[in-house]
């Protein structure tokens, strides 16, 4: 593998790569090997992917990606498929939506095919090599939450899926763009003007899409796995006021089991890594009503300071 | 030259030459093919040290036998259930296919996936089978009223059902090919030739289980894990030779000419020996009364089977795959029923996909 990353290819040979062989690049343990036509496709990779490292052109890609119009009817349609391994498994999509089929066609791909570690649907993020896991169902404000911390210093692990190496606390670094959906879109570019993001798909199902750079940290693409402390629950109200109110082990397991991509298919040692998972760690429920109000919270929560 | 998939599951030790290069083309081929656990199962038995593989690699690979596994479990789970419902009304369960090979342990089961469960009932049952599988969750949800009367008129199945709770799927048939196709296949006899796996639970008898697997695979129009079904006919001829004897061809080819079933079991032997070298003496078979199609139609046949069967990927895609397919996907339904009652199928078929809404509304 190479240590170059994205940012050291010019639009040129990104072009060159994206429209023939493919542009392979690596997120965490995974390589992508991607293909696609799209202006658009490109943009959003040099804006989002820079600090990625790239993959040898001949070594071995997880998973093969490409955007291909299939005959005449996309064609007119300004449709394009979405292929996975060279298959469509998708309807076609409005080329104007490309960007956020791509990164929610990557997760498809980590959800649905990989079973070496017990996946839970939770974004990840860390500081002081100390992983917090936030669990949530969708609109409860886990991955404006992680965007904010991203912006904060903190260090994202992975947006969508929390890896647990089995039998371990230790997680998998995933690292990609946090996916930002509607209000939450302006609503981060306000808590942080600087901040990079990718380009917008308006009108997709799940309303407008845009997505963050957040692999800010020195240490984003490092590879070494995190052990976890803390399994947050975030729920986001407008105006509520802050609780950081501690919840039952139970109960976190029974959520996060429920929303895991993988722990039925792992059988018994999905149950036994579970287990030992919660066991080791402290849970919290965390009602906010501002995402300044929940960075202080999580910092709290680091310096042991929380329940206050 | 590039390894070829089926050349990977017949001789397996050459999975550990292989170069990372050589596995970017085949892992995405392995799984479009569904054959990933296959081969974890089939290098496992190779050795037992799997760091001879790439670890990158070897993950895809047990990705899908940790898959296999886990359908397994609930094979057996379902299985329960069915056991108990179909007992209700003094009914055996008779698998069909893939959940026969896992159930009972034959030669593909090791590493293969299912995507539902089939299984073989009485026809003159099924209004109460119907009725005691609805009271233990499996219903057919909801049906397009046109496809569910062609389901009901025209198939060998009724309309897949779904569980409720555990979203499984059960397939149930009747017979084994649709009435309208021009076989002469005797349920009764299937029913009498089965063999018992444990109680309450069924599977054909070892002839009548490949020839319903070749009738099965040559009768259809997708071919999208046409690479498995074929190995799976490899293993069972291979298995069953050993099982069964000497008698074993002499019976298949008796069995298959009585159920007019000769011509798929013809192309099951030749593809399955030209694919994996299933050792197969066709011209011992064809002196026996086992005809070979005249050389004009074989080399047709070979023409759309060589890409049926070819993976649907650029590493190994040959010129003219997709006339094939479509040529394929027509033969499926001229042999499925006679073209005055296939015309206005596909004509309704082709009207219902264009106007979706309408076509329900009119039912």
């Amino acid at each position: 593998m190479t240590s170059q990353t994205l940012a050291s290819l010019d639009d040129t040979e990104l072009s060159r790569y994206l429209e023939g062989s493919g542009l392979r690049f690596c997120v965490g343990p995974y390589t992508y090997a991607l293909r696609s036509p799209l202006p658009i496709i490109r943009y959003g990779l040099a804006r989002l992917y820079a600090d990625h490292p790239l993959a040898a052109n001949d070594g071995f890609a997880d998973f093969h990606l490409s955007f291909r119009a299939n005959g005449l009817l996309d064609f007119l349609r300004g449709h394009i498929h979405f292929q996975v391994d060279e298959q469509s498994p998708f309807a076609a999509i409005p080329k104007a939506q490309a960007y956020a089929f791509l990164e929610w066609g990557m997760n498809w791909c980590v959800s649905v095919t990989l079973h070496e570690y017990l996946k839970l649907h939770a974004a990840v993020v860390a500081k002081n090599g100390v992983a917090v896991v936030l669990p949530g169902l969708p609109g409860a404000g886990k991955s404006t939450l992680s965007a904010a911390l991203a912006l904060r210093g903190w260090r994202l692990l992975s947006d969508e899926h929390a890896m647990l190496e089995p039998g371990s606390n230790k997680l998998v670094p995933l690292p990609r763009p946090v996916s930002l959906k509607n209000d939450s879109i302006e609503l981060i570019q306000a808590f942080e003007p600087s901040a990079i993001m990718g380009p917008v798909s308006e009108d997709t199902h799940k309303g407008s899409v845009a997505h963050l750079k957040a692999d800010l940290a020195s240490d984003s693409h490092d590879l070494a796995r995190l052990p976890a402390r803390f399994l947050v629950f975030p729920r986001y109200q407008a105006g509520a006021k802050l609780r950081l109110s501690p919840k039952g082990r139970a109960e976190s397991f029974m959520f996060a089991a429920h929303h895991s991509f993988n722990y039925s298919l792992l059988g018994e040692s999905g149950f036994d890594s579970m287990s030992r998972f919660i066991d080791n760690l402290e849970c919290f429920d965390l009602h906010y009503g501002s995402i300044d109000q929940a960075h202080s919270a999580m910092e709290s929560l680091l310096h042991g300071r929380y329940g206050a | 030259m590039r390894p070829s998939v089926a050349d990977l599951l017949r001789n397996p030790g050459t999975a550990f030459s292989l170069s990372l290069s050589d596995w970017d083309l085949l892992v995405p081929q392995l799984r479009q093919t569904r054959l990933l656990g296959t081969l974890r199962s089939l290098l496992a038995a190779q050795s037992d040290d799997d760091r001879k593989i790439p670890q990158e690699v070897w993950r895809h690979l047990d990705a899908g036998w940790l898959l296999h596994q886990k359908q397994r479990h609930s094979l057996d789970y379902e299985l329960q259930h069915l056991v108990s419902a179909l007992a209700e009304v003094d009914e055996p369960v008779l698998l069909l296919k893939g959940a026969a090979y896992l159930c009972g342990d034959l030669a593909p089961a090791a590493g293969r996936l299912i995507s539902d469960i089939d299984i073989l009932v009485h026809a003159n049952k099924l209004p109460r089978i119907e009725n005691v599988l609805s009271s233990y969750g499996w219903s057919a949800g909801a049906i397009d009223p046109y496809n569910e009367r062609y389901y009901r008129r025209w198939m060998h199945e009724i309309p897949p059902l779904g569980h409720v709770e555990r979203g499984s799927t059960l397939d149930v048939h009747h017979t084994l090919l649709p009435p309208t196709c021009d076989v002469a296949i005797d349920p009764s006899t299937l029913w009498a030739e089965a063999r018992e796996l444990q109680p309450g639970v069924k599977v054909l008898c070892p002839v009548d289980m490949v020839i319903h697997s070749a009738a099965h695979l040559f009768h259809e129009g997708e071919f999208d894990h046409g690479l498995r079904d074929l190995w799976d006919l490899d293993c069972l001829l291979r298995h069953f030779v050993k099982t069964e004897g000497a008698d074993f061809y002499p019976q298949l080819l008796q069995r298959a000419s009585d159920m007019k079933l000769l011509r798929p079991l013809y192309y099951a032997l030749r593809y399955a020996s030209s694919f994996f070298a299933t050792p197969v003496d066709l011209a011992a078979l064809q002196s026996m009364g086992l005809q070979q199609p005249s050389s004009a139609q074989i080399k047709l046949m070979d023409f759309l089977f060589v890409r049926a069967f070819t993976p649907k990927h650029s590493a190994c895609r040959l010129s003219g795959t997709g006339l094939a397919e479509f040529s394929l996907y027509l033969r499926s339904h001229y042999l499925r029923m006679p073209l005055r009652l296939l015309l206005p199928h596909l004509i309704r078929k082709a009207w219902m996909d264009c106007f979706p809404a309408a076509a329900s509304s009119k039912n």
